[in-house]
């Protein structure tokens, strides 16, 4: 008989590729380290930046607690909302701003989750998407925000740190000033990945009804999920809205829950990297796409559904699977 | 006499330097960004915009640039998403390192861009209609609005339709654009002395508005006005037209876009009434509206450029103008002369007014017709044309500038 | 006064439940596609535009609105054979997230396509002659268009009633969606039953598209407009059930419908505030079965 696992050719990447996984937080900050030098313009690497972080928040409850959610455009559109009418209209100074638009993110998701937990599987996904559309209404007809309009204004032009005064209106200085509020994050959702918590998550995932079995109180497990979730999607929120000094009331449609989706779908939910990978991706094709031809909707669609067909566990998932990687 | 050498080397250095530091300022181009919806509902509107604005760059070219120095057009997509135009324009000037910046169709793109070209002090021409971006919290020294703002449209065409007495109702869409028209409506009418019996306010992006017309029904007004734009503003009047309104009631728009009545055809605005900034009938009356028409003609196969699209050839001309004259691309100077310039680039004399950079312009009022079958293009009547004048801009004051 | 307002009301309700009309062959389409495929169709918008297209496409080559009325569902319908015989098919078993990926996609493809072919502007399409002009409903007139498709709407809810409860392709469909294992085992071959329920779907989505069109005209973005709205309509129902989608839609419709009437800015967020509310309530929809998809 032919057991087959001795013969199993091992890649030679595979090494490096432990390596990777083994300092997961230092690779994706080197790779995020070089991104600005590697991408057709700073803009889409700044935009990578932002939405990789908003697509690692929003991991957490997608590839790591297994529940899809809808809403979570409204987690991104507070923050940046919060951010920008502290900034803009109360002139108050970025280091308060940035966490407290975080805060604030953090404790919406605690409202919503309270009332979404209680659903599962595609209705949680539509009482999600229900509950930001309700966000994206009462944002619309706050007068602060500027309803259609948007709210413009959040000017962030220098900041003085330790002395030293940084032009953010440099798009490379701009770049690392966010870089540094995402490594923070990357590594904070790091280190809850490997704690205990982080090992209930994802046991929750696997089987709901073992994991309470074994004394955790799931409930609570999952709303917890959900704030912090919310609180790095906050985060992604206000850098964005300083990142192009104005927010459009566009960041709270379905369509900007929708496309946080497909960003960790592409890249592989539930890995580390993949929802880096998976904003690296969708948002660089579009660019392109949209730099060349006009009818870039056809090509990115297509790519999209040859991905979708041919990657099933998404880049960096099928990545993993083929090098044979536990 | 080595010394004389060393000088004279020096010299012959520096001169040399300097010549191909002209040399290389004669080789770069003038560079002007147009980010403009290219995808989405108004693309059509969108891609005239682009051959109007090609247009203008090929007359100065052909008539020689500035010293040699050709003009260039990098045209983007915008998507109509304020946050992809605040990308363009970031990528605009940062990676293609333009001059200047014109474009934008929606009122939030062109806020959001105007955020961005402010901050970095690149000039941003606007050629799309806001009211809010005359506002001091918006405009900037660098910014021009050179597209009428609703509250322009709005007086010329109220003071034109309005009569004492009458009764006036609106169909407004849910955002800043319908109720900064219902706005300028509703003061025109206390000027004029006419009375709004009723509003009904509808989503942007309705499809659906048999919701709305009953109610607009029971108010038995003398004129309607449709306060919404693009494909809500030819629905609206369509279905409104099919309840059998037209019969009691005149129809009226603040924009008669020509790109929506060619789309939606003669019957569904017959008998409507609006303001436009542009259409290419003008021609018998202003020479230069004949030129634009005539090299539009000429370039494009006979067809005739549209209201929107003659923005863009308006802005990017007289912003050449400005740098032609002011000699130079140095964005201190074009500013300067840019806000002193008086213009006639399409349809008759313009200027920008100093407190909010507002293109002061013609507005002219036009009902749509069936097109005679000899010429398609003949789809509006032009009623009246009101002459260029600051009265129907919003005050400096009210604007919020000291 | 008050004579006024109650005819204006009912008038609305009218309204409300043309509105209702065109939801309902929307969701009851997702729903069947759900229920039988589990299947999160998110090119239904996009099919429903292909159906309007695709009637403007054949009226100018057979300029008659009836025919064309028969023909759209089963152009739309063949279309949507194509699209699950080639595309959706390879993703079963791999879990709901991808059939649902992958027809976002293709939502995107089918929406270019159709600008390359017509253009991005829109076409307008007329009603026909004899539809037009208005009826007495006894609070008022009404648009006899208008109520012409509640009645198709009513006509095919019928026609679909009687097939799944009266034949015995239908009696597969309900088993099929009960437990699709056991049918398997029971030896028919589930996939030409899915396939089929897929044309189905798509074809009533395609039929709403034309009847909407002499409403609103046909754009290109007309499918991402009531894509949302049909999701909602299918979850308050409760996805998998025709029952639920038929009450669901002509409830939105109507509310909507009156919504707009008393608090116009909240006209479209009310059904969101109507979903929220039933899924808090009863999280599996209105007549939604537990089991179908968790």
């Amino acid at each position: 008989m032919n057991t087959r696992t001795l013969d199993m050719p091992r890649s030679r990447c595979a090494p490096l590729f432990r390596l990777i996984r083994a300092h997961r937080v230092l690779a994706s900050l080197l790779f995020l380290v070089v991104l600005p030098w590697l991408t057709p313009n700073y803009s889409v690497a700044t935009h990578i930046l932002i939405f990789g972080l908003y697509a690692l928040g929003f991991n957490l409850i997608f590839g790591y607690m297994g529940m899809l959610s809808f809403g979570h455009a409204a987690f991104l559109g507070i923050g940046a909302y919060a951010a920008g009418i502290l900034i803009a209209q109360h002139h108050v100074i970025w280091w308060l701003a940035i966490p407290a638009a975080a805060l604030l993110s953090a404790a919406a998701a605690l409202v919503i989750g309270m009332l979404a937990i209680r659903t599962r599987g595609i209705y949680f996904a539509m009482v999600t998407l229900a509950l930001s559309q309700c966000v994206y209404f009462l944002i619309y007809q706050l007068p602060a925000s500027g309803g259609e309009n948007g709210l413009r204004g959040v000017n962030v032009s220098e900041i003085h740190v330790l002395g030293l005064t940084f032009d953010i209106l440099h798009p490379i200085v701009k770049y690392y000033f966010f870089f540094c509020f995402v490594a923070v994050a990357l590594w904070l959702i790091s280190r809850i990945l490997a704690s205990p918590f982080g090992h209930a998550i994802q046991a929750i995932r696997e089987n709901e009804t073992r994991t309470r079995a074994c004394g955790f109180n799931v409930e609570n497990t999952k709303l917890i999920t959900f704030v912090l979730s919310g609180a790095f999607c906050g985060l992604a929120g206000a850098l964005y809205a300083i990142n192009l000094s104005s927010v459009a009331i566009e960041t709270l449609h379905y369509e900007t829950s929708g496309l946080v989706v497909m960003i960790c779908l592409l890249g592989g939910m539930g890995t580390f990297f993949g929802p880096l990978i998976g904003a690296l991706l969708f948002l660089l094709i579009q660019d392109v796409f949209t730099h060349w031809t006009e009818h870039w909707q056809l090509y990115v669609g297509c790519i999209f559904m040859f991905f979708v067909l041919f990657f099933p566990k998404g880049v960096w998932g099928t990545i993993l699977e083929k090098l044979h990687a536990d | 006499m080595k010394n004389l050498n060393k000088l004279a080397y020096a010299l012959c250095l520096a001169s040399a330097l300097g010549a191909s530091a002209a040399h290389a300022q004669n080789a770069t181009p003038i560079r002007i960004g147009l980010p403009v919806p290219l995808t989405g509902p108004y693309g059509a509107e969108a891609k005239d915009q682009v051959r109007n604005a090609e247009l203008a760059v090929k007359e100065f070219n052909d008539a020689g640039g500035l010293d040699g120095r050709k003009a260039e057009l990098l045209v983007r997509d915008d998507k109509l998403n304020p946050g992809e135009a605040a990308q363009r324009a970031l990528d605009l000037i940062e990676k293609d390192k333009v001059n200047y910046i014109v474009g934008g169709l929606s009122a939030a793109t062109q806020l959001s861009t105007n955020n961005i070209t402010k901050q970095r002090k690149v000039i941003y021409i606007s050629i799309s209609q806001s009211d809010a971006i005359n506002e001091a919290a918006d405009m900037s020294r660098y910014t021009f609005h050179e597209a009428f703002n609703p509250h322009m449209t709005t007086q010329a065409l109220g003071r034109h339709l309005f009569k004492k007495g009458m009764r006036i109702a609106f169909l407004t869409a849910d955002y800043a654009y319908g109720h900064e028209m219902a706005r300028g409506f509703t003061a025109v009418a206390e000027e004029m002395g006419a009375k709004i019996v009723g509003e009904v306010k509808h989503p942007l992006g309705t499809s659906d508005y048999s919701i709305f017309l009953p109610r607009l029904q029971a108010l038995k007004p003398d004129i309607l006005i449709f306060n919404n734009f693009g494909r809500d503003n030819q629905i609206s009047i369509k279905q409104a037209g099919e309840f059998g309104m037209k019969k009691n009631t005149q129809f009226a728009t603040p924009v008669l876009l020509y790109t929506a009545r060619q789309a939606a055809g003669p019957k569904v605005y017959e008998n409507v009434i609006g303001a436009t900034s542009y259409y290419w009938a003008i021609e018998d009356k202003s020479p230069s509206a004949k030129a634009l028409n005539d090299h539009y003609k000429a370039a494009y196969n006979g067809a005739y450029p549209s209201d929107y699209g003659a923005l863009a050839y308006s802005a990017v001309k007289s912003l050449l103008e400005a740098v032609k004259k002011a000699g130079t691309t140095d964005t201190e100077k074009v500013v300067d002369t840019l806000a002193a310039l008086k213009y006639d680039t399409y349809k008759g004399p313009q200027y920008y007014r100093a407190c909010d950079h507002q293109s002061v312009q013609s507005v002219l009022i036009i009902e749509s017709k069936e097109a005679d079958p000899k010429n398609p293009d003949d789809v509006f009547k032009i009623v009246d044309e009101v002459p260029p004048t600051e009265d129907i801009l919003r005050s400096c004051a009210e604007l919020g500038f000291k | 006064m008050d004579g006024l307002t109650l005819q204006l009301l009912g008038l609305q309700l009218f309204t409300g439940l043309a509105l209702g009309s065109i939801y309902v062959l929307l969701a009851v389409g997702l729903s069947l596609i759900f229920g039988m495929l589990t299947v999160v169709n998110f090119a239904h918008g996009a099919f429903f535009m292909v159906g309007a297209y695709a009637g403007y496409s054949l009226y100018q080559y057979v300029p008659n609105f009836w025919l064309c009325l028969v023909a759209v569902p089963v152009v739309t319908g063949c279309i949507g054979i194509v699209v699950e015989r080639f595309l959706v098919r390879p993703l079963y078993g791999r879990g709901i997230d991808y059939p649902l990926l992958l027809t976002f996609g293709l939502a995107y493809v089918m929406v270019e396509l159709i600008r390359i072919q017509f253009g991005k502007q829109g076409l307008p399409v007329d009603t026909p002659e004899s539809l037009q002009g208005a009826v007495d409903v006894f609070v008022g007139p009404f648009p006899l268009y208008r109520l012409f498709v509640i009645g198709v709407t009513a006509l095919v809810l019928a026609a679909l009633w009687l097939f799944i409860e009266k034949t015995s392709f239908g009696l597969v469909i309900r088993a099929g969606a009960r437990d699709p294992v056991i049918v398997r085992v029971l030896g028919i071959d589930i996939s030409r039953v899915w396939l089929i329920v897929f044309g189905i779907g798509t074809g009533i989505s395609g039929l709403a598209g034309y009847l909407s069109a002499p409403m609103q005209g046909i754009a290109p973005e007309m499918g991402g407009n009531v894509l949302i709205v049909a999701f909602v309509v299918t979850v308050v129902g409760g996805m998998g059930s025709l029952t639920g989608a038929v009450v669901a839609g002509l409830l939105i419709g109507v509310v909507e419908s009156l919504t707009a009437f008393m608090f116009p800015e909240a006209a479209k967020v009310s059904m969101f505030v109507i979903m929220a509310f039933v899924l808090l309530v009863r999280p599996l929809g209105l007549f939604g079965r537990a089991g179908l998809m968790s």
